[in-house]
């Protein structure tokens, strides 16, 4: 008797694990490739440093304590020094500390950016690919405009309309650039399955329209949305840096910024460059994190390449 | 008077800068409250376009439905799509071909059965929860309670068509339509599940309209058959009749068509030549004809009209009579 019971709770465990969700085939497959694990690194390194910065940093950030190497060598920059390990800017204030920090801007612009784009895209696919008609004809003509303007260009348009430029207005101005995109893959997979078996089986049913678009459309349709905001995420850092560097960003300059902190020392590119390189390396390394876990993520998702 | 009265009904699919494409042309038939009837036919010959005209599935732009779907005295087609969707679910209820492709991937099972309790019974979500334990018992699907917290693609085929056909029932619907319910399934389970079909629907009494290609189907379950092609129907007769003496030429062709256990070794399958493709219009004779062994001149110019020939409604002018052999063979 016990045999039987442990013979039939073995073959309920073999049932359970025999089966092979998307997200469990994925998972295994990302695991197995080391563009994810490099692209995860980077990202995992890059949130820690920004949450940890202010107990990292040695020093404040907004602090002109080398102010007076700079006024003594007129208006020479501080080199590396001990205690200092990539020296001071123009202001005197500690390098390596406010780039620790500036960490965090990108990080909250970066996924503020993306949050909102996303919940706008969700809001404008979902009315376009569940309603259709006209509201998708209204929706989808609008999403048209804005993708057919540069997207850097339009991000700058919207920053410079805000009077008071401030940190809430870099998050909207990136947002907004991002939102016709989302939209625009929500709509599309949300179509796929207004047609697919599934919601017609539920239509059968009598399932009333609400709950078919949000209980069976809508979840079926995030998965390109979710891998869309990873991508999303690096391109949000580099339109924030550059609105930044142009001066159409947070004006408070003793929250460091990487992008700022490239605007500040173009001046002095040609004599210190490592200034400008270590912002921009960091720009280009999280905005290449983001980049190669959101593409691996795309490919690991995909039932195309399932085997 | 009977559950379900079809009557000349019509589906024109038309796109904008196209021929209208008359995909169902006048088809009628009865089903009797806890009555199976069968609806059989090649691809393409209808079959499922009917079925989403009845359950009023059909896009209302493109395809414009006539004729009347009169169910328990009311008339489907002039519903609205608020009564409508009423009706499906609690007294329609529909299980489709594909299993895998008919249930939500991203919702447990448990939740899919009891959205239907929900909707149409009023049920709480814990009753409703019970209920589908029940439910789910009931079409024989081992440890219910484990498989409400499944995912889709976590049960076998045959499970999830059970499943499937536990969501159709669960609201104890009067009409059930089953489009090609065992079309996706190995023939071990298909067995099973018609024989879960066949209880369930005599348990309830619900009135059963099954859709299929597969005559052996048909011969297990319909106690009447109508027979489509080209949209239209052309022999309705109850099952021993149509078996035992297929008068339409396309009936007698399918079931010659079918490899018998019984013929001689080496004794070779008689297919129709031909495809539904070779089609000519009602309107100008027998759609049939093209491929018809027994066409005469008279089938390239005259509708044949539907009539009650040799003891059933037959659509033919040259109906097949009773001892004569297969038609002939065909060189394929």
């Amino acid at each position: 008797m016990a045999l039987g019971v442990s013979k039939k709770e073995k073959i309920d465990d073999l049932a359970d694990t025999a089966g092979v969700s998307l997200a469990a085939s994925a998972w295994k497959r990302l695991r197995r490739s080391p563009v994810f694990l490099i692209g995860a690194t980077i990202i995992g390194i890059f949130i820690m440093v920004s949450l940890l910065s202010p107990w990292l940093a040695p020093h404040d950030p907004s602090d002109k304590m080398l102010i007076e190497q700079v006024v003594k060598a007129r208006n020479e920059i501080p080199p590396a020094q001990p205690g200092h390990p990539l020296g001071g800017d123009l202001q005197g204030r500690d390098f390596f500390s406010r780039l620790l920090v500036g960490s965090q801007q990108t990080l909250i612009v970066g996924v503020g950016a993306t949050l909102i784009g996303l919940t706008g895209g969700l809001i404008l696919g979902t009315l376009a690919g569940a309603i259709g008609g006209w509201v998708d004809s209204v929706v989808m003509r609008l999403v048209d405009v804005m993708l057919s303007l540069p997207s850097l260009l339009l991000a700058f348009s919207i920053a410079a309309m805000f009077a008071r430029p401030s940190q809430f207005t870099v998050i909207l101005a990136v947002a907004i650039v991002q939102i016709p995109v989302f939209a625009r893959l929500l709509r599309g997979s949300m179509l796929a399955q207004r047609h697919s078996d599934h919601v017609l089986a539920a239509t059968a049913l009598g399932v009333k329209k609400g709950a078919i678009v949000f209980r069976h459309m809508l979840p079926n349709s995030l998965s390109p949305v979710i891998v869309q905001s990873t991508l999303v995420l690096a391109t949000a850092i580099i339109e924030a840096a550059a609105l930044s560097f142009l001066g159409l960003g947070n004006p408070d300059d003793r929250i460091p910024e990487w992008g700022q902190m490239l605007g500040d020392v173009q001046n002095v590119f040609d004599t210190h460059p490592h200034l400008a390189a270590w912002p921009a390396v960091c720009i280009i390394i999280v905005a290449l994190g983001f980049t190669l876990m959101g593409e691996t993520l795309r490919e690991a998702l995909d039932p195309k390449n399932r085997r | 008077m009977a559950l379900l009265e079809v009557r000349d009904l019509t589906v024109v699919f038309q796109r904008r800068g196209e021929e209208p494409f008359r995909a169902v042309d006048g088809v009628s038939f009865d089903v009797e409250p806890g009555q199976t009837v069968g609806l059989v036919g090649e691809s393409g010959c209808g079959k499922s376009v009917t079925s989403l005209a009845i359950m009023g599935l059909l896009p209302k732009r493109g395809a414009t439905v006539t004729g009347t779907v009169t169910y328990d005295g009311t008339d489907l087609l002039k519903l609205s799509d608020k009564q409508m969707r009423d009706k499906r679910g609690s007294e329609l209820g529909m299980v489709f071909q594909d299993p895998l492709s008919s249930l939500n991937p991203v919702i447990p099972i448990g939740l899919q059965v009891t959205e239907v309790l929900e909707r149409h019974r009023g049920l709480a979500r814990k009753e409703a929860m019970i209920e589908a334990k029940n439910l789910l018992d009931k079409v024989g699907i081992p440890d219910p309670n484990r498989r409400l917290k499944e995912y889709p693609h976590q049960l076998s085929g045959g499970m999830r068509q059970r499943a499937l056909i536990a969501i159709a029932l669960a609201c104890r619907p009067k009409l059930l339509i089953a489009d090609e319910p065992t079309t996706a399934l190995d023939v071990t389970i298909q067995a099973q599940i018609l024989a879960v079909m066949k209880e369930l629907v005599q348990d309830l009494g619900t009135a059963l309209v099954m859709i299929t290609h597969d005559l052996g189907v048909v011969a297990g379950l319909c106690d009447e058959v109508n027979v489509l092609y080209g949209g239209k129907v052309v022999e309705k007769a109850d099952r021993h009749p149509l078996f035992a003496e297929p008068r339409h030429p396309y009936t007698h062709g399918l079931l010659a068509s079918i490899p018998r256990l019984d013929a001689a070794p080496g004794e070779k399958l008689t297919p129709i030549r031909g495809s539904v493709a070779d089609n000519i219009p009602w309107a100008q004779g027998c759609a049939f004809a093209p491929r018809c062994p027994n066409a005469l001149d008279v089938c390239v110019q005259v509708t044949p009209a539907e009539e009650d020939q040799l003891g059933r409604l037959l659509r033919c002018h040259n109906p097949v009579v009773p001892g004569t052999p297969a038609a002939e063979e065909v060189p394929v």
